[in-house]
């Protein structure tokens, strides 16, 4: 069974976001996208400093069996992003919710928190 | 859904099952990276029951096989041992790829894919009733790949045999072939489902790591064999495939379905090639290929754990040059035209 860690908000399609001490809000794929993808080849990740809206395309991550588009959970300005994922990519599957997150976001609009889906939703909007 | 005899073991050793042509079967145990580089360095056990096995009784089976194929088997009468070949229909089409079995003493075995079976069944008895052959359909038996540089060595412990390439060891329960689809030393073991599962679970309590058909795929294209479905369906032939020496013409004299279909094929336009390229991406089966004077369309396209880099096989018009494009995420990109053994080739 695919790991839903419950301090985790989700968007339907797969991305979690948790709210970091300094405000930043960093994002990543679920353990259930990385299950559906398998092995991870290639990550492309967005330029820091870029402006991401909720919901918009960001990133790109491609496994051996199909590339997939990484939708942004909050709307804000990129201010990191995991450069290692570049020439290791299956840290991804290996460790989806820690060392494999994507990027962190200044987010502009907190309250757009309310709107993800708690670990509880996402795990039975993922089973469907 | 169709399931073979180790669906249960399948689902007991987190295979992640899918549907493939209407079987079920693991398209991975965990991670189809793992398991292409183990059957690379090592070993794997690959469940193929799923394709389907034709054995034919009757006298007249040479002159059967030398009109069903365009590949003669007059060429494995010697010894027993396996010859490949293409199913042909009468415009030359390919209908399916075959691995044709000799058994000895005029008797053969066909095995074929498993989406082609009932078409390739129908065939066959059309075919096998102008030549007074029967044909005896096993679709429960079992089909077990071992696969990799250490696969002879623990075949050893089971069976002590020496096996050239393409030949075959043959006793009342099974048949072992050195034949396979990864570019590896391997055999593939044919025998009914209760010693097929004694075989596997002996070889699963050596440790040999079971690898599913996702694994098979990166496998079979770093080793530059074909696809039917992807890289060839009916509307190819052999010169558009890369299977050109599968036509033999030795004889002359000799009928087969598609000979008079393929005199004018020759000629044909395309040509099946490997391609590569360095992008940081992959191009899938369907993207378009273009260069000066023609353009193509990828048919396989992966990402192979061997070479890390994007590897595929392409139809592209006769007069390719070495390098061509393609467009990867809105961005223009270079491939390499290549051959397809890119087990030989990028080594």
């Amino acid at each position: 069974m695919a790991e839903v860690p419950s301090n985790l908000k989700f968007l339907e399609s797969h991305e979690w976001a948790r709210i970091e001490e300094d405000g930043t809000v960093t994002v990543g794929i679920s353990d259930h996208a990385q299950e559906l993808l398998g092995d991870i080849v290639f990550v492309e990740l967005p330029d820091i400093g870029k402006e991401v809206t909720q919901s918009g395309d960001t990133a790109i991550v491609e496994s051996v069996k199909a590339a997939s588009d990484v939708y942004s959970p909050l709307s804000g300005e990129i201010t990191e992003i995991n450069e290692a994922l570049i020439d290791n990519p299956e840290i991804i599957n290996t460790s989806p919710y820690e060392s494999g997150w994507f990027f962190k976001i200044k987010p502009q609009d907190i309250s757009e928190m309310d709107k993800l889906l708690d670990a509880q939703a996402y795990e039975s909007s993922s089973e469907s | 859904m169709n399931k073979t005899y180790l669906n249960e073991f399948h689902q007991r050793n987190n295979g992640h099952l899918v549907d493939f042509a209407g079987w079920e079967m693991p398209i991975n145990y965990g991670s189809q990276i793992n398991e292409h580089n183990t059957v690379r360095a090592d070993v794997g056990i690959f469940d193929v029951s799923h394709m389907a096995v034709f054995d034919f009784y009757g006298s007249n089976q040479v002159e059967f096989l030398k009109y069903l194929i365009p590949n003669d088997v007059t060429k494995i009468l010697d010894s027993k041992r396996a010859l490949y070949s293409p199913l042909l229909n009468e415009e030359g089409g390919i209908l399916d790829d075959l691995i044709v079995y000799h058994l000895g003493n005029e008797n053969f075995r066909i095995i074929s894919n498993c989406g082609t079976r009932e078409q390739n069944y129908a065939c066959f008895q059309k075919v096998a009733s102008e030549f007074d052959v029967q044909i005896d359909f096993k679709s429960d038996a079992s089909i077990i790949a071992l696969q990799g540089p250490n696969s002879m060595k623990n075949l050893s412990s089971l069976y002590d045999i020496k096996l050239e390439k393409f030949h075959l060891y043959q006793d009342e329960e099974v048949m072992i072939a050195r034949t396979g689809y990864t570019g590896e030393l391997g055999v593939e073991i044919i025998s009914d489902a209760i010693k097929g599962l004694e075989i596997w679970n002996y070889f699963i309590s050596k440790g040999i790591q079971p690898i599913g058909l996702a694994a098979r795929d990166t496998l079979r294209l770093e080793a530059g064999f074909n696809l039917y479905g992807s890289d060839m369906t009916v509307e190819n032939n052999p010169y558009d495939s890369n299977l050109e020496w599968t036509v033999d013409q030795s004889e002359q004299d000799r009928d087969y379905i598609g000979k008079k279909a393929l005199k004018h094929l020759q000629e044909t336009k395309n040509r099946l090639v490997g391609f590569y390229t360095d992008a940081r991406g992959v191009l899938r089966s369907g993207t378009k290929v273009s260069f000066e004077e023609g353009e193509g369309v990828i048919t396989s396209g992966t990402w192979s754990p061997t070479f890390k880099k994007n590897i595929g096989f392409c139809r592209v018009t006769k007069n390719f040059p070495k390098i061509g494009k393609s467009i990867l995420r809105d961005k223009e990109i270079n491939l390499h035209f290549c051959e397809t053994n890119f087990l030989k080739y990028l080594k």
